[in-house]
């Protein structure tokens, strides 16, 4: 099992680095260098061409573009992200101050999403052709299919402007320093519930599905019919014997969620005006801030390989048939 | 008398007709007895195997009839008693090894899991068991497999470890789903052996369902040849081997290549092909094929009736062979 | 006089021939009801004929307009208008035509799309949202003449600013008095073409790729793969922002951002798909009888891999909606005063304390439109492989 960690823990070395070139790339593609953005910018002030040319040169623009590579790829393997050109502070003390918010929004969706998918594909494989399986099979596809902003904005409307049960947007309340402990933790909650709902509700439907019908094929194996007729209670066929062949696969369908919970991530972000890596980022696009549009990226693919792979080893660890593939029948 | 099937019907209900699997079967096995179940692949004898222990997978069911097992309808009993007695009553052998253990489980555990469930062991008393059965199956260095997982063992190991399990809590009945048909011939005379063995071992009765008439000849006392879900004839196993009573036995005989008895005879085959289950012949289903048939045979299918003592036969037509 | 009688009766059946092939033309669809013969079409084709003499008489005025304003998509729209037409009616007269010379028609061989186009048909759920998909590219080729104001106009703001839905406004006004309707149907040309377009170009290269890819296999197969991977490494939005930040976000723009952001995946998944065609023995058997490389795979494990293709190419359409609508959400895609249901939905954003008819509308458009092309992936892959049930106890 081991020797498969280290294999996929070697990959990922490569894959980091085709992410890194291929951001830097794309951010070198725009026409012109960000010295003429910053000009721009800078319009009010008449900026000498003097200065231009030593900002060119303290920045390393004027340098061919293979060294400015390797440059760049150096500090960024130091951790030196460089300085957002909008805030003028280092980019990695931006991400680290977002990064936990835009952690708790995605993971916290991930567990809401993978719970309440579990147990609904579960309840509807049981129930077969009932009408909670029907009605679960054709309202997954139907939420799965709703644009998140969409569904997040109605809700907002329903929940918040009509109903006034739900905050708005921000992560806590205009009062919170006033709160005492425990409701300053309510307050947290109360303020998560609304975008962890939202971001996770179309991975929980698709998980449902997803559930359900992986185990009804389960179910139809000959192993179960086996258990059955050794007399095993029902309740352990389904949970102890379907099940663990049942979930496996969904630890893979966990990994490939992540990129896409992280990339709902930025659309919920701004609806809830949540302090996170998505509001950076889209402020970055719009104020043509590049190191911090390109740190964000990166950082964002890296949080997925990261996530994968762990969803590959919590695989492997599970599935007996993986690592022993190289052996041969005793 | 140990198992008593009485008029069982086991009916698929599919959207292109009803499915009539196992259409009014009666049989009897007494204790220590070994029965075969012959037929062809396809005609019903898997299903009726399930319909005794009433597994049928949907959309088939038990539609009528009566199993019983140490004086009880098996057919009658509510969920939970019928579940405790499969596993620990009757044993089960199926006939994929590798597709009937569950692959992400050793193999040790899927047995001490039956041994804790049915003879109330501890862990550690139904470890020492487990191994204990993995070595009578034949399995060498039974602590060693214990921990092994389904995949890890050939074909041949796979079995002995699905028989441990069956026979693990000491059932009075086994029954046995093509046991031997998955696997190399080499391997099939080590399995015929163990059953025998088992069987003298723990006084158990042996429903053997299979289309193999080797394996038969190895370990049948008695013989039952089954026919689109029909039951067409039913004898010791000396008689069905020297005279059968029913035309489709005898074809079945027939077609059993025998070495020496001169390469230039024509294997005998039967004429015409197996019918399709949703579209039988009326009457005798076999009439079609049969050398026998006439126009009696088509108006009503012979019932099992006895022929003498100790045989039964479904056809008219016996007297004739 | 038996022989006058015969041609008279001759003349009249003629000329009864001639009136049928006549209603076919001006009526598309009553030679098919008449003859009772693929009622279905006939149905189609007289409702579609209606609506389009339903159009052209409502707005009969903005038609001839076009000829003076020249209007690009005007033109466009009638066109459209002028093919449809024609199609319909020379489907009709041919039909008709053949019903009465008795024509015999083969019988339709059953290849494999054939039955799962009919295993399609039965399913209702997905001729529906074919029906809904093909009914809003429809309304969007003739947005000019179905809208009910210019997307743009705007007249008086102080009045006709956020007004509620009405008869005149179904469904709203924006903040700046624009009539949500009108900008609704414009936003769905954006929103449709950027869609097809941007799925178009993902298919075609990913397809390209990853056929060869999974054929050759091996190092080949390993060094494309690399590549792929990294792409798929990032996650979507992330890698659109940078990209729409980096390059301006034109309609052209999007659809060349979108789908050459989507083919990685497609590549992808098509390489599993010719990987497990490989292994099944026709590669095989074309490989025994010598045929070069690349007719197996246009050939060969292309057609029988396009079903797959067919219900991802659905699914991505979807995606490819929702990303446009989300970057133009953000304000990063396409910008106002151009109508695009993102942009429309962030302005409702603004105004969902005052006017929740801004955000609600385009954005329910925008859901149905999603969920018409996932139930359509859904009915393709019903259609292409029914589960079939599992005999395998006899």
């Amino acid at each position: 099992m081991w020797r498969h960690i280290l294999k996929r823990l070697a990959q990922a070395i490569p894959l980091t680095w085709g992410i890194l070139t291929i951001t830097f790339f794309i951010s070198h593609m725009a026409p012109g260098d960000p010295m003429d953005m910053y000009m721009e910018e800078q319009r009010q002030r008449q900026v000498d061409p003097e200065i231009i040319e030593l900002l060119r040169q303290k920045y390393g623009l004027d340098l061919p573009i293979h060294v400015q590579y390797v440059r760049w790829l150096g500090n960024v393997i130091k951790g030196d992200f460089g300085e957002s050109f909008r805030y003028r502070r280092p980019v990695l003390d931006l991400i680290a101050e977002r990064i936990p918010y835009t952690l708790q929004l995605t993971l916290l969706a991930l567990l809401f999403s993978t719970s309440l998918g579990i147990i609904i594909g579960i309840v509807s494989a049981v129930k077969q052709y009932s009408a909670l399986d029907k009605g679960v099979t054709l309202g997954s596809l139907i939420i799965y299919s709703i644009p998140g902003f969409w569904l997040a904005l109605m809700l907002v409307l329903v929940f918040s402007v009509y109903l006034g049960w739900l905050p708005t947007s921000q992560t806590r309340s205009m009062d919170y320093e006033f709160f005492s402990l425990g409701e300053k933790i309510f307050d947290r909650i109360w303020h998560l519930i609304l975008p962890v709902f939202v971001l996770g509700l179309g991975s929980a439907a698709y998980k449902a599905r997803y559930v359900r019908n992986r185990l009804l094929e389960v179910l139809n194996e000959e192993y179960i019919l086996s258990a059955r007729a050794r007399g095993l209670k029902e309740k352990m066929v389904i949970f102890k014997h379907a099940l663990r062949n049942a979930m496996i696969p969904l630890v893979t369908i966990l990994g490939l969620h992540l990129p896409a919970l992280l990339s709902g991530s930025v659309l919920i972000e701004s609806i809830f005006a949540w302090p996170g890596m998505g509001t950076l980022a889209v402020g970055a696009v719009g104020g043509r801030d590049y190191p911090v549009m390109m740190a964000t990226l990166m950082i964002s693919a890296i949080l997925t390989i990261v996530g994968n792979l762990l969803a590959d080893i919590t695989y492997v660890a599970l599935d007996p048939r993986v690592s022993y593939e190289k052996k041969k029948p005793v | 008398m140990l198992l008593k099937v009485e008029n069982l019907r086991s009916f698929f209900f599919l959207d292109e007709g009803i499915l009539r699997a196992v259409d009014d079967i009666s049989f009897h096995v007494n204790e220590e007895e070994t029965v075969a179940l012959v037929g062809e692949s396809g005609c019903g004898k898997t299903i009726a195997a399930l319909s005794i222990i009433n597994l049928i997978p949907s959309p088939g069911r038990v539609v009528k009839g009566k199993v019983y097992f140490n004086g009880q309808d098996l057919l009658k009993m509510s969920p939970e008693k019928i579940r405790k007695t499969r596993g620990k009553e009757i044993g089960f052998v199926f006939q994929e090894p590798s597709m009937a253990l569950n692959p992400v489980f050793t193999v040790g555990d899927q047995i001490a899991e039956v041994l804790r469930l049915h003879m109330g062991m501890g862990v550690k008393e139904a470890e020492r068991e487990t191994i204990r059965l993995l070595g009578e199956t034949g399995i060498p260095e039974p602590e060693k497999r214990f921990k092994a997982y389904p995949f890890e063992l050939s074909g041949g190991m796979q079995q002995r470890a699905l028989i441990a399990l069956a026979v693990s809590c000491h059932p009075r009945l086994l029954i046995a789903d093509e046991p031997t048909t998955a696997l190399d011939v080499t391997v099939q005379i080590g399995i015929i052996d163990l059953l025998r063995h088992l069987q003298k071992l723990y006084d158990m009765a042996i429903l053997l369902i299979t289309h193999d008439l080797g394996v038969v000849a190895e370990m049948a006392d008695r013989i039952m040849v089954m026919y689109t879900g029909k039951i067409v004839e039913n004898a010791p196993a000396v008689d069905i081997f020297e005279e059968p009573k029913h035309p489709y036995t005898k074809g079945l005989l027939g077609s059993i290549p025998k070495l020496g008895k001169g390469s230039k005879n024509p294997l005998g085959g039967i004429p015409g092909a197996v019918p399709d289950f949703l579209d039988l012949p009326p009457g005798c289903t076999f009439h079609p094929r049969c050398e026998l048939g006439d126009r009696d045979c088509r108006k009503k299918f012979p019932k099992l009736f006895a022929v003498d003592y100790v045989r039964q036969s479904a056809c008219y037509k016996y007297y004739k062979m | 006089m038996s022989h006058w009688i015969q041609e008279y009766r001759m003349k009249r059946k003629n000329r009864f021939k001639k009136l049928i092939l006549f209603g076919a033309f001006v009526l598309p669809g009553s030679g098919h009801l008449l003859f009772k013969k693929n009622v279905k079409l006939g149905i189609h084709l007289m409702t579609g004929t209606a609506a389009l003499i339903l159009l052209v008489i409502f707005r009969w005025y903005r038609i001839i307009g076009t000829f003076e304003s020249k209007a690009f998509d005007h033109w466009l729209a009638v066109l459209f208008i002028i093919l449809s037409w024609s199609a319909m009616v020379f489907i009709s007269v041919k039909h008709t035509y053949e019903l009465l010379i008795d024509k015999i028609k083969k019988p339709r061989i059953k290849t494999p799309l054939v039955l799962a186009s009919r295993r399609f048909r039965e399913n209702k759920l997905a001729v529906i949202s074919l029906y809904v998909i093909c009914f809003f590219y429809l309304i969007a080729v003739l947005a000019p003449f179905l809208a009910t104001h210019d997307p743009s106009a705007i007249d008086n703001v102080l009045e006709t600013r956020y007004q509620s839905p009405s008869w005149e406004h179904p469904f709203g006004t924006d903040e700046y008095g624009r009539d949500l309707y009108s900008r609704a149907l414009y936003g769905a040309r954006v929103s449709l073409s950027v869609g097809f377009m941007a799925v178009v170009i993902a298919i075609t290269i990913g397809t390209f790729y990853g056929s060869i890819a999974g054929y050759f296999g091996g190092f080949i197969d390993n060094i494309m793969m690399r590549f792929v991977d990294v792409f798929i490494a990032f996650p979507t939005f992330f890698l659109l922002l940078m990209l729409v930040g980096v390059f301006e976000a034109s309609i052209v723009a999007m659809i060349l951002i979108l789908g050459l952001t989507s083919w990685p995946g497609t590549a992808r998944f098509i390489r599993g798909e010719v990987l497990s065609l490989k292994e099944k023995q026709f590669t095989e058997a074309a490989r025994a009888i010598g045929l070069p490389h690349r007719t197996i795979i246009f050939r060969h494990l292309i057609p029988n891999g396009i079903s797959p293709v067919l219900v991802s190419a659905a699914m991505m359409v979807s995606s490819m909606i929702y990303y446009e609508a989300g970057l133009s959400f953000l304000g990063i895609g396409i910008r106002p005063p151009t109508p695009t249901w993102g942009n429309m939905m962030s302005a409702g954003r603004d105004a969902l304390l005052v006017a929740w008819w801004v955000a609600l509308f385009p954005g329910g458009i925008l859901a149905a439109t999603m969920l018409s092309f996932n139930l359509l992936a859904d009915g393709l892959r019903d259609a292409f492989d029914p589960k079939v049930l599992m005999r395998r106890f006899l």
